[in-house]
């Protein structure tokens, strides 16, 4: 199982803070996850269309899409931070 | 070098960082920046912050780790606000103590530079009974790329 957990903005826009998802063999990148997430949720599809760039972080780690992601990661997808 | 990063849902004290950092001459310097709730033009009725609890406290303690090996430091302090917070309120306070004021000077714009653009907090703003989400700045992702350029092209090639 890997954890999604969304923020902000696309908390909003999928309507929930965090899904547990089993994805198939072969998503091994954050990249791959996004792409199975969206073709399998269609709120999530809908709020990442609307969120052109987002940020990624894997177990609380800043990264990039291109990010290995295994079992029992927690992946973060959030709209670029505007702390400060 | 001693160093405080917290979250905080609670009212900032200007004064605390400074009375924190004091060394008893130790340090020659002391540089503090507070962030604030602009009303901008008197739109904003309240600023909310959200952020991502214990991911935050980690890049904050990172970032101030690594201004820690740029410049020579004795103190750190780095608190931000989460919730709502009214116009003039302090979101942030960066405060840094140093032999000299040019670490001072230096780390503490560092620290806020990549805090804008690392950190996981998110701002929204109460405009005409709507609270509407803080777009991103491109300014600040560029300031924060200045000073990882201004890194890699002091390493020897």
């Amino acid at each position: 199982m890997i954890e999604i957990r969304f923020f902000a903005a696309l908390r909003e826009r999928v309507g929930s803070d965090s899904l547990m998802v089993t994805p198939p063999d072969g998503v091994e990148t954050v990249a791959a996850l996004v792409a199975w997430l969206a073709d399998d949720n269609v709120s999530v599809a809908r709020a990442l269309e609307a969120t052109p760039r987002y940020m990624v972080a894997v177990n609380e780690v800043l990264s990039q899409e291109q990010a290995a992601v295994r079992d029992g990661d927690v992946v973060a997808l959030f709209p670029p931070v505007t702390g400060g | 070098m001693k160093i405080h990063v917290a979250v905080t849902d609670t009212a900032l004290v200007p004064a605390q960082p400074s009375d924190w950092l004091r060394d008893a001459g130790l340090s020659g310097a002391m540089v503090q920046f507070s962030g604030q709730v602009r009303d901008e033009q008197g739109r904003v009725e309240a600023l909310h912050l959200e952020h991502y609890p214990g991911m935050t406290e980690g890049v904050l303690r990172t970032i101030v780790d690594q201004a820690g090996e740029k410049w020579h430091l004795n103190g750190a302090w780095v608190v931000h606000r989460i919730g709502t917070m009214v116009v003039a309120d302090d979101i942030v306070q960066v405060a840094v103590s140093a032999p000299h004021r040019q670490d001072a000077f230096a780390a503490c714009a560092f620290i806020m530079d990549l805090l804008k653009t690392r950190a996981p907090f998110w701002k929204k703003e109460l405009i005409e009974g709507r609270w509407i989400w803080v777009e991103a700045r491109q300014s600040d992702d560029e300031a924060a790329a200045a000073w990882l350029q201004a890194a890699s092209a002091r390493e020897p090639s």
